[in-house]
C-alpha cells in the first residue's frame, strides 16, 4: 500500500525547549489517522513540521514518497487549519472567493481563475451541500456553516491527503456529529487519507482506524483497539492523570 | 468659471492624470494593508520619505530619485526590525518612521535654502505637479498595479489566512516583502499629492470605506477604487474652486464616503 507520509525520529524545538521529540510513523494510502494528546502534547506542532509549516530541528519526512524539502505538488494535500479567533469579521469574502484559494497550489503565478475553476468550485459546494451559499460573505455564516466552507476549500484540489487540526473546536454537538461522519464518508468513498487533530478522544475513536496518540513523545500508534492493552501504553498512562474514553463502533 | 473651462488648464489635466492613477493604486493597496492591520505602515513610511526627500534636496538630486530607493529600503527594515528583533510591527513602523523624520529634520537644520521646499511637501500640492512628475506618477502606478494583478490571489490567499497560504505553496514572506515595497513605492508618489502628513489617509480611508459595502473581495478593491478616484478628482476640483489646501480636501471627501458608506452599512 501507498506510503503517504513517513516520519523517522521527528524532532522539533522552539529554541531551547522540546516540543516533538523523536517520534517516528507512517501513513498509508487510506488511512484514517485520530492524532490525540492532552493540551501542550505538541499535536499541531507535529503536523505543522510534517507539513513543512515549521522546521524539523531533528528527523526525516518524506511526503508521497518525496523528501518534504522537495516536495512541491500542494495539490495532493487539503488543510483545515485550527480557528480559535474565527474568521476575520470585516473581511469581504464570498464563500466562492474562500473555496477558489483552494485550487492556487496547483497554479503558477499570475494565477489565473478560469471557467474550469469555478465549475469545479461549483460542484464541491454543490457535494457538500452548501450551494446556496456560494454568494454569501463567508463571515455572516454560522460557525457549522463556515466549517464547512473549509472543508469545501480542502477538497476542491482533490486531495489526496486531508489533514484537520481541531476542526469540532467551533462547533455544537450535532454540527460536530455531522462534520466527523462527513469526513469518514469522504474518507472511505473516495479512499482520501485522513489525519485529524482532536483533543476529543471521546469522538475520535468512532471514526479513525488508527489513534497516533502523543505527549511531545509518542504514546501510541496503531489500532485504537491495542490502546487498550495494558502493556501498550500503560506505562505512560500510570504516570499521567490523563484520561481517555473511547468509543467504538463497526 | 465652468468645468470646461477649468479642464483646459495644463496643471488641472497632469493633476487629474497622476492623481486618478496615484488614487487607484492607493485604493487597490490599501485594501490589502487594512485587511492585514498593517494601515499605519503608509504613515511610517511617509516619514520615511520626509527623510529621504530631505536627503535628496540636501544633495541637491531630485527627490523622488532617492525617496524611492530609501522608502524601499525603510520597508524591508520594518519586515526585518518585526522578525529578527521580537519587535511587534507596530513598535517596527515606529522605529523606522522615528528615524525617518529625525534624519530629515536634522538635514534641514544643517542646511541652507532649502526648509520652504521641504515642508512643502509636509502637506504636498498636486496642482504643482510637473510633467516629469506625470510621466513618473503613472509609470510607478503602473507598475505597481501591474505587480498587484501578477500576485492578486496570492496577495488575497496570505491576506485571509497566512498559514494555509502556505500550505497551498504561496511563498507568504515574499508577498509580504512584495506588499511593503509596493506600498513604499506608492507613498513616495502619495507624498507629492497629499503630503507626509496625510498620506496614511488616502490608503486607509478608500479601504475602510469600500469595507463597509462590499460583497466580495473583488467588488471591494472595485468599491474602493471608485472612492479614491471620486475623492481625488472632486478634490482636486473643490479646492481650485474654493482656494483651499487640495491635499486635505482630498482627504476630506475621503472621510466623508467613510460615513455615506458606514450609514449605508447601517440602514441597510
Amino acid at each position: 500500500m501507498t506510503t503517504i507520509i513517513e516520519a523517522k525520529h521527528v524532532s522539533v524545538m522552539y529554541g531551547r525547549t522540546v516540543a516533538i521529540d523523536d517520534i517516528s510513523f507512517s501513513v498509508k494510502k487510506g488511512d484514517f489517522i485520530g492524532l490525540a494528546g492532552p493540551n501542550g502534547a505538541g499535536k499541531t506542532t507535529l503536523m505543522k513540521a510534517i507539513l513543512g509549516l515549521i522546521p524539523v530541528s531533528k528527523g526525516r519526512v518524506m511526503l508521497f514518497g518525496l523528501p518534504q524539502k522537495s516536495f512541491r505538488d500542494y495539490s495532493k494535500i487539503g488543510y483545515l487549519p485550527q480557528k480559535h479567533s474565527g474568521i476575520n469579521p470585516l473581511f469581504p469574502a464570498t464563500v466562492e472567493e474562500v473555496v477558489l484559494l483552494g485550487l492556487l497550489s496547483s497554479k503558477k503565478s499570475p494565477k489565473l481563475i478560469t471557467k474550469t475553476d469555478t465549475d469545479r468550485v461549483d460542484g464541491i459546494i454543490r457535494t457538500l451541500d452548501i450551494g446556496n451559499l456560494k454568494g454569501k460573505m463567508i463571515a455572516e455564516l454560522s460557525g457549522g456553516q463556515q466549517q464547512k466552507v473549509m472543508l469545501a476549500r480542502a477538497l476542491v484540489s482533490d486531495p489526496e491527503l486531508l489533514v484537520f487540526d481541531e476542526p469540532s473546536t467551533a462547533l455544537d454537538p450535532k454540527a460536530r456529529q455531522d462534520f466527523f461522519s462527513l469526513v469518514q464518508k469522504i474518507n472511505k468513498e473516495k479512499k482520501i487519507t485522513v489525519i485529524l487533530i482532536t483533543h476529543d478522544t471521546g469522538y475520535i475513536g468512532s471514526y479513525a482506524s488508527k489513534l497516533l496518540y502523543i505527549d511531545r513523545k509518542l504514546v501510541h500508534f496503531g489500532k485504537i483497539s491495542d490502546m487498550h492493552k495494558p502493556n501498550k501504553t500503560a506505562p505512560y498512562f500510570e504516570k499521567s492523570e490523563h484520561h481517555i474514553i473511547w468509543h467504538q463502533h463497526d | 468659471m465652468d468645468i470646461f473651462h477649468l479642464l483646459s488648464y495644463g496643471f488641472i489635466q497632469r493633476a487629474f492624470i497622476a492623481g486618478s492613477f496615484i488614487g487607484v493604486t492607493c485604493a487597490s493597496l490599501g485594501m490589502f494593508l487594512v485587511l492585514r492591520k498593517m494601515s499605519l505602515i503608509g504613515d511610517g513610511l511617509s516619514h520615511v520619505s520626509f527623510g529621504a526627500i530631505a536627503l535628496g534636496l540636501f544633495l541637491g538630486v531630485y527627490p523622488f530619485l532617492i525617496a524611492v530607493p530609501v522608502a524601499i529600503l525603510g520597508s524591508l527594515l520594518i519586515l526585518k526590525i518585526s522578525e529578527k528583533a521580537k519587535v511587534y510591527g507596530d513598535a517596527a513602523i515606529g522605529i523606522v518612521s522615528a528615524v525617518g523624520i529625525a534624519g530629515g529634520v536634522i538635514l534641514a537644520s544643517i542646511s541652507r535654502g532649502f526648509n520652504t521646499d521641504l515642508f512643502g511637501y509636509l502637506f504636498g500640492n498636486i496642482l504643482a505637479i510637473t510633467n516629469l512628475e506625470v510621466v513618473f506618477s503613472v509609470a510607478l502606478s503602473i507598475t505597481v498595479l501591474g505587480v498587484i494583478f501578477y500576485y492578486y490571489w496570492d496577495l488575497f490567499s496570505a491576506t485571509f489566512d497566512e498559514e494555509y497560504a502556505r500550505t497551498t505553496g504561496i511563498n507568504t514572506s515574499f508577498i509580504n516583502i512584495i506588499l511593503t515595497v509596493l506600498t513604499a513605492v506608492t507613498v513616495v508618489l502619495t507624498v507629492k499629492m497629499v503630503g507626509v502628513m496625510l498620506v496614511s489617509a488616502l490608503l486607509v480611508l478608500p479601504a475602510v470605506s469600500a469595507l463597509q459595502i462590499a460583497q466580495g473581495f473583488r467588488k471591494g478593491i472595485g468599491y474602493a477604487v471608485i472612492i479614491s478616484c471620486v475623492s481625488v478628482i472632486a478634490g482636486i476640483l473643490l479646492s481650485f474652486v474654493f482656494d483651499l489646501p487640495t491635499g486635505a480636501i482630498i482627504v476630506m471627501i475621503s472621510f466623508l464616503a467613510f460615513i455615506l458608506a458606514s450609514l449605508r452599512k447601517r440602514f441597510t
